[in-house]
């Protein structure tokens, strides 16, 4: 079998669209269940309060990294043809430090604002039409800031590109580092309980 | 009606996420997103209300010009719907649906909702120039090791972090 499945033309456009709607399903399913709908289970994060948020997204990391690694080296997946974003060192950098205070102030990141609206948080509709003013904002600046916008390209570079390691070295070390995080969260959830 | 059923266990919904996300990577090539698909939906708008400012922006054309032709019919779009589904039906079976605002019980409605807007236009301008949001970048850019990726998420931590201070009694 050759993965990925449509990059080898196994299926068209519009089958795409209905596996997409399904893919969406199963992500906001486990976002819910993670309690991520939760404005105050999210921001519990940056108080030391509730850790899950960090938990999460570094298991489904590993898991997802683990997962490509090893259908690659069972020779069922061509690592080559999974779409990895190029970088602007840069603009990135900014924009998650942007990112970051309105994910503190507001309590949601775009994903999981999905989650709280249709399980009925109204913060989270009022979040929702914040998010899309800000998007709005950035279109129609978008020929002013076009420049910087495209500023220190790195290209598709990877941390294994980076630091010239064998891939597998490197998904070894961020799931060494992710367990050893993990360790480190129910620890200090233990001592932000008492 | 009953109580609301306990999350899911971090570990197992980490788990979840991530074979979601492996199986966007092993049938599609791609990974998740959300901010994407909350840009097609404003250069849809923009080009409903104002054809001729939208088609002179390089930025909503990018949006606009997708392979079916409708800014609409685009597979993040797709996605996006589905995530309110699941949302809806996993919030349904966890008897978690209910009308409500989260904030602190002694915070004020009118504050909160003041701040969920402007945190909003925050985040949607920084996932613009971030290129992507904890889904595009942090989950999927994450797993593929993306240097982008790793940067905007050490940056969206540290920056949460620093700015919590502000906004605690909203949270506490």
């Amino acid at each position: 079998m050759n993965a990925p499945f449509f990059q080898f033309g196994m299926f068209d456009l519009e089958s795409a669209l209905i596996i997409a709607f399904f893919i969406g399903i199963g992500f906001g399913f486990f976002l819910e269940q993670a309690g991520f709908g939760s404005g105050m289970k999210l921001a519990g994060q940056f108080y030391f309060r509730d850790l899950t948020v960090f938990k999460v997204m570094f298991t489904a990391i590993i898991t997802a990294m683990l997962g490509l690694f090893w259908l690659s080296w069972l020779g069922f997946l061509d690592l080559s043809l999974v779409k990895v974003l190029p970088t602007y060192f840069v603009p990135q950098l900014i924009g998650g430090l942007i990112f970051g205070v309105g994910f503190v102030m507001g309590g949601y990141c775009p994903g999981t604002c999905c989650v709280a609206v249709v399980t009925g948080r109204m913060d989270g509709w009022i979040h929702l039409l914040g998010m899309f003013a800000g998007i709005f904002f950035f279109g129609e600046i978008y020929p002013f800031i076009e420049g910087w916008y495209n500023s220190t390209p790195m290209g598709e570079t990877t941390l294994v590109s980076l630091f010239n390691l064998p891939y597998g070295t490197m998904v070894f070390m961020i799931v060494a580092v992710a367990l050893l995080g993990f360790y480190g969260a129910e620890k200090l959830e233990q001592n932000f309980s008492k | 009606m009953k109580n609301p059923k306990p999350y899911l266990n971090p570990y197992l919904a980490g788990i979840g996420l991530g074979l979601v996300l492996l199986s966007a990577f092993v049938i599609m090539g791609r990974g998740l997103g959300a901010s994407g698909a909350f840009t097609s939906v404003v250069a849809a708008g923009v080009n409903t209300v104002a054809p001729a400012h939208a088609q002179s922006n390089e930025h909503y054309k990018e949006y606009l010009n997708t392979p079916s032709g409708n800014p609409l019919k685009e597979w993040l779009v797709y996605e996006i719907a589905g995530v309110l589904i699941g949302g809806f039906l996993s919030g349904l079976i966890s008897r978690r649906i209910k009308r409500s605002v989260e904030k602190s019980p002694s915070y004020t409605v009118a504050s909160r909702m003041f701040f969920a807007f402007f945190g909003g236009i925050l985040l949607g301008f920084g996932s613009k120039l971030a290129r992507g949001c904890t889904s595009g970048q942090a989950l999927t850019g994450g797993a593929l090791m993306s240097v982008g990726s790793w940067v905007f998420m050490v940056a969206v931590f540290a920056s949460a972090y620093a700015f919590a201070y502000f906004f605690r009694r909203q949270w506490q």
